[in-house]
């Protein structure tokens, strides 16, 4: 496998559990030094994905890369420079949150002992935890936790940080700085993989985007890219509909479509300003108009289906 | 930092865990605290302190003893893989079959701490109500103090082997399951089970394949001369639970 260098590239990569395709052959090309956002509703596949990264879950099929090794073949070297935090933070309840970071970082074999109180301190002073360091984990708040999960993530200098749903649980104010810290961690090299089904935590930090449904990749690249793929829209606010979208489809445009405030459609490369011409030309009555760059939400919308039921 | 010193820290945080946790205290102090009465040495516990020991020993030995293995195995890693701490410990990563070696350890560690709380319990407890001095052995002969905890410890040892061999059976048992209790009951259980076996003298065929037929033998000890035979037996027994756990690496 020759692939421009990257910090995950997968090819092919598949998990059948039964006759449930989990995750269905997908190429995901993560680029060193990028923050990548990982979407998908809930149940898209987005967790076994990256337990298959991480070497938790093994496979059924297709080639899986990480920082340049494969996996899970080359799971001990490659593990101690990946940081990850996987569906949900997981301690001993009743150790504190020091205790368990402590308790973590005797488990691997590369960190030194000598170092380990001042790791931990810097880790839980990184994620906002110190005040709270040698209280019982048990006693912790959800978002409590998922700060103690991120810490035990950067307790050794990492080159990839898979992070997933770091922000569930977390307040705004939390979610702010998650969002501060992805940034900051990434503005020093380090990769991140970062999982979510909120979009907006994801497209203020990420350079790049993959979007799963149904254990599909369905769009990947950059955040450019990705939006790229969708188009403008017109909006007229109007009272005079009809005569509006007869307007509008002399002109050319496509997709018309009467909204509770006008009409909407999609003026692909026709000039705004003849448009807005051509309605007042014909005297509709025109009470504003605007050209909408698609939101990255409503692409997601398009992408993934919209609706509460999770896709079996 | 060198391989063994990495293993020795991860181990040293195993024994954290296991010891610092508050029921596993509360375990240690109600096995310290169960007095009872064991066969053979019976008659011989109102002469000497140490007998006290012994037969203590002997009637934890059926549940209490294999209780606390059992508990600790439930544990060890069904009881990570319900908090979800052990996908944490294999993306850290720890090589699974380094953890199961060191899970196995401080299980064997565990079940010693145990053996030797009752011990010494006993001979405190023992020392304060009937005195400590010569033994007088089961044989009839008697030997000096000093012999005699000499003999008291290799019992120690000989019943921390014997429980080794369930906590190889407890640890296959809690990588079946993501539920610590129902790893431990399994565990009690079996061992339960086994020792009803060995009580039912017509199945005595079956007896020399169950390991705890084997594990009363530290009486032998407190004979002279020492018995060695079905102890040796005892440690084959051993042998066989290890081969059992080597399955769960494959």
């Amino acid at each position: 496998m020759t692939l421009a260098p990257a910090a995950v590239a997968t090819s092919g990569l598949t998990k059948q559990f039964g006759s449930q395709m989990a995750v269905d052959g997908i190429d995901l090309d993560v680029p060193l030094g990028s923050v990548y956002g990982f979407l998908g509703p809930n149940g898209s596949g987005k967790t076994t994905t990256i337990r298959m990264l991480l070497g938790l879950v093994q496979a059924s099929a297709g080639e899986i890369q990480v920082l340049g090794s494969d996996m899970p073949a080359h799971v001990s070297t490659v593990l101690p420079r990946v940081g990850s935090l996987v569906e949900g933070p997981a301690f001993h309840p009743y150790l504190s949150g020091r205790a368990n970071l402590v308790r973590l970082d005797a488990a691997d074999r590369f960190a030194d002992p000598r170092t380990s109180r001042a790791r931990t301190d810097a880790a839980l002073e990184r994620v906002g935890l110190m005040a709270a360091a040698g209280k019982k984990y048990r006693a912790y708040s959800l978002g409590m936790r998922q700060r103690l999960a991120i810490a035990a993530a950067l307790l050794m200098p990492r080159e990839l940080l898979v992070l997933d749903e770091p922000t569930n649980g977390l307040d705004p104010q939390g979610t702010r700085e998650v969002r501060t810290l992805i940034a900051s961690l990434a503005s020093e090299g380090t990769t991140v993989l970062v999982s979510s089904h909120l979009l907006s935590e994801v497209e203020q930090v990420c350079s790049h985007l993959g979007v799963m449904r149904q254990g599909r990749l369905v769009a990947q690249g950059t955040l450019d890219d990705v939006r790229g793929g969708a188009r403008p829209v017109a909006e007229v606010l109007t009272t005079d509909v009809e005569r509006a979208s007869s307007v509008l489809r002399d002109l050319g445009l496509a997709d018309i479509a009467v909204t509770p405030t006008g009409v909407r459609a999609t003026p692909s490369d026709i000039d705004p300003a003849r448009i807005v011409a051509a309605l007042v030309h014909a005297e509709v009555a025109v009470r504003g108009f605007s050209i909408q760059a698609p939101s990255l939400e409503d692409l997601f919308v398009s992408l993934t289906g919209e609706g509460f039921d999770v896709s079996g | 930092m060198s391989a063994a010193n990495a293993s020795l820290r991860l181990l040293g945080s195993e024994m954290h865990l296991i010891v610092g946790r508050r029921r596993n205290q509360a375990g240690i102090l109600v096995r310290a605290a169960v007095r009872g009465r064991g066969t053979g040495f019976i008659a011989s516990a109102t002469s000497n302190g140490i007998f006290v020991a012994l037969s203590a020993l002997t009637i934890e030995l059926a549940l209490f003893l294999p209780l606390a293995v059992a508990v600790l195995s439930g544990d060890a890693i069904a009881g990570e893989a319900n908090t979800g701490t052990l996908r944490y410990l294999l993306t850290v990563p720890v090589q699974r079959t380094r953890l199961l070696v060191i899970k196995y350890i401080s299980l064997v560690i565990g079940a010693f701490v145990g053996v030797l709380v009752v011990t010494v319990a006993g001979i405190i407890a023992g020392g304060i109500f009937f005195g400590l001095g010569p033994v007088t052995l089961l044989s009839g002969d008697e030997i000096p103090l000093v012999e005699a905890l000499g003999r008291v410890a290799l019992a120690v040892l000989y019943i921390t082997a014997c429980l080794a061999g369930l906590a190889a059976i407890g640890l296959f048992v809690s990588t079946l399951t993501e539920q610590p209790i129902a790893a431990m009951i399994t565990v009690t259980i079996i061992s339960t089970a086994m020792w009803i076996l060995d009580g039912i003298s017509q199945l005595d065929w079956i007896h020399p394949w169950l390991p705890v037929h084997y594990w009363p033998s530290f009486a032998d000890l407190f004979r002279n001369p020492m018995f060695f035979d079905s102890m040796r037996q005892g440690f084959a027994s051993l042998a066989w639970a290890r081969v059992a756990q080597k399955d769960i690496t494959s």
